[in-house]
């Protein structure tokens, strides 16, 4: 189902939690909210589950397939709503929780004993916990309770799927595996499904596109490959995983700091504005002598040889920290020690120029 | 580890003899201020045997006062659930103007006198009083009257389940009734099913310690009570009368009563406190053991 959220605001005293927000999630996507807590972002989600109503504004719309469900409260916007905590029915076994939905229905469009019987146990063997159905909550791990939340909310056959920060609670090792079983789930199901996170790598692994929250504001959509490779604003890069950031002025087109210039793109800035460079460690090459005249001198002062590639710690002439990595290979073939001085040739640059006028 | 521990019991602990002090002087300040009053009211009610025992209970004067206890308790207790369970319910779901002044209200007939709450009945319900007059042109006695003798007992009881509930539910959060929302269920639905599932343990908590208390009010009860025997005296007044006319087993059997009334109550409290324990236990557990997937 689609939704479209058209100016919403919401504020909780005078702490804004939500600024003239649109958006438009289209049916059958998975689309990620992420962004650092107090972003608003589980604001946005629970204005969409209708347990916060936005500011008033007669511009302001939520729409569900194009119609405004201002007035329709929680139960009747068939949302599943899945939240950190689990929010299970701690003094209801498993296959109770499950059922909890259809159970509460009016008589009349309840379905028979059987019927419910049968559907839980297609949604137990759904989350993998087929015979766990008369355990109760506290009888399960994190993950399982997290598995037992999302069946309990399939059970309504929700027209949207909400899950607010649904593996933070989890240990790394758990949620990765989860991640993955979420995102098998979306490709079968089909349901259109919001996913608030704070986690960059989550969002970006698992979902068809991201939306990045900054202080109540939207500050990019796009795929995650889009948010990643072209961020539009210094935020969103820097949010979006490691990144080195350098201070500069503007000068004759190019941005320069004491070790090093990069060329401008665009030239809507004027001379001597400060400028800020951003490198991800993976644009930076380093060699034993200059490869060009904007490398520049550092010395390595760690090594971290844990993981795939080899994660080095430099420090400029100037004492900047600059992180670099580097692939195994290229560790072996520099033969690389602590102390040692290496050229460094940033072969990919963001420059941001603040706005002040904001 | 363990020679941590040892290190740290080490060092926390006294030299014996302060803690042989301290553990004997609370064991026979207890004993001496406690114990051996409550033993003396079943050993006075006893002391001429079984039979003047019982026939203290069949006095007409005797059941009308037990009848007129649980006829106090009895209206007062559920009344307080009802107010208890919806102040607590307000108090630790909702945001609302004036929040902080009902939550220290609710405190009130703690902080003050029992008399003085009796008193204030007087002023506004008797015939000097503000609606006494009123309430008599419909032919309604409130004072010196069963309806008095019920408010009095409603105003000293009135925290109790309130303040049990409102830590317990704060605690709790409301998560769990917006997941139960959210399914479809309606207000109703939630609080049977879920809301009161998890508050069941502090509800009889609550409960037993409010009509202990109910059942055992002297002071406001007597204020508004004009200690008719056989009429609208109590149980607690009529244990006073009875001492006052020196007819001494009579009062210690009536004691007796309450006294295990108050025996009942301390271990009903203490397994309930238990089962209380568990239940945040375990959802201390669901935030605190997770991902061991």
């Amino acid at each position: 189902m689609s939704i479209e959220i058209q100016n919403i605001s919401k504020s909780f005293g005078a702490f804004t939690a939500l600024k003239d927000i649109s958006l438009k999630i289209e049916e059958g996507e998975l689309i990620s909210l992420l962004g650092p807590s107090g972003s608003g972002k589980t604001t946005l989600l629970r204005v969409i589950a209708g347990m916060e109503s936005p500011d008033p504004n007669p511009n302001s719309h939520v729409l569900f397939f194009g119609e405004d469900v201002a007035n329709k409260p929680v139960g009747d916007r068939k949302v599943g709503f899945v939240f950190q905590h689990y929010a299970l029915f701690k003094h209801m076994s498993v296959f109770e929780n499950i059922a909890f939905g259809l159970r509460v229905r009016p008589r009349s469009q309840r379905p028979s004993p059987s019927a419910i019987h049968d559907k839980v146990h297609s949604l137990l063997k759904l989350i993998q916990l087929e015979g766990f159905g008369t355990r109760f909550p506290k009888q399960l791990s994190g993950g399982q309770r997290q598995r037992v939340a999302l069946a309990r909310a399939l059970a309504i056959e929700p027209q949207v799927l909400l899950l607010d920060e649904p593996f933070g609670a989890l240990d790394a090792k758990v949620r990765k595996g989860l991640r993955d079983w979420l995102r098998g789930l979306h490709d079968e199901l089909n349901t259109t499904t919001i996913l608030v996170t704070h986690d960059q790598e989550e969002a970006l692994e698992v979902s068809d596109r991201v939306v990045v929250m900054n202080q109540a504001r939207i500050e990019q959509v796009g795929a995650p490959a889009d948010v990643f490779h072209h961020p539009e604003s210094e935020f969103v890069i820097d949010f979006l995983g490691n990144v080195n950031v350098f201070q500069g002025r503007i000068n004759q087109g190019q941005a320069v700091m004491e070790s090093l210039r990069v060329n401008l793109s665009e030239d809507s800035t004027r001379e001597g504005d400060q400028a800020n460079v951003y490198i991800r460690p993976n644009d930076i090459s380093i060699d034993r002598v200059p490869i060009s005249p904007s490398s520049f001198e550092a010395t390595v002062t760690r090594i971290n040889r844990a993981g795939i590639n080899a994660k080095l710690s430099l420090a400029s002439k100037n004492k900047e920290e600059i992180r670099v990595d580097i692939s195994m290979e290229r560790l072996l073939e520099l033969d690389l020690q602590l102390g040692n001085t290496v050229f460094v040739h940033p072969t990919k640059a963001r420059v941001f120029v603040p706005d002040y006028t904001i | 580890m363990t020679q941590n521990a040892n290190r740290i019991q080490r060092e926390t602990s006294d030299p014996w003899w302060v803690r042989a002090t301290i553990v004997s002087i609370s064991i026979s300040f207890v004993a001496l201020m406690l114990v051996m009053p409550l033993g003396v009211i079943f050993f006075e009610a006893f002391r001429k045997g079984v039979s003047v025992y019982l026939k203290a209970f069949q006095d007409r004067n005797a059941i009308r006062a037990i009848f007129m206890t649980c006829l106090a308790a009895g209206i007062a207790v559920p009344l307080n659930l009802v107010f208890g369970i919806a102040a607590s319910w307000a108090i630790a779901k909702f945001h609302f103007r004036g929040k902080g002044l009902l939550i220290a209200l609710i405190d009130l007939p703690f902080a003050i006198s029992p008399v003085i709450s009796g008193l204030v009945y007087i002023l506004v319900f008797g015939m000097q009083g503000w609606l006494g007059k009123w309430l008599e042109g419909y032919g309604i006695q409130v004072i010196f009257a069963v309806p008095g003798i019920v408010l009095a007992t409603i105003f000293v009881t009135f925290p109790f389940v309130a303040r049990e509930l409102i830590p317990l539910m704060q605690e709790q959060g409301s998560e769990e009734e917006w997941a139960a929302v959210s399914l479809g269920a309606n207000g109703w639905q939630t609080f049977w099913r879920v809301t009161l599932p998890n508050i069941k343990w502090g509800v009889l908590y609550g409960v037993l310690l409010c009509n202990a208390r109910a059942m055992g009010e002297f002071g406001a009860v007597s204020v508004v009570s004009s200690n008719i025997r056989g009429g609208t005296n109590t149980l607690p007044l009529h244990i006073d009368a009875l001492y006052n006319d020196y007819n001494s087993v009579a009062a210690f059997a009536m004691a007796s009563i309450l006294a295990s009334l108050g025996v009942i109550t301390l271990i009903g409290k203490t397994l309930l406190e238990r089962k209380l324990e568990q239940d945040s236990n375990s959802s201390l557990e669901s935030t605190t053991t997770e991902g061991i997937s």
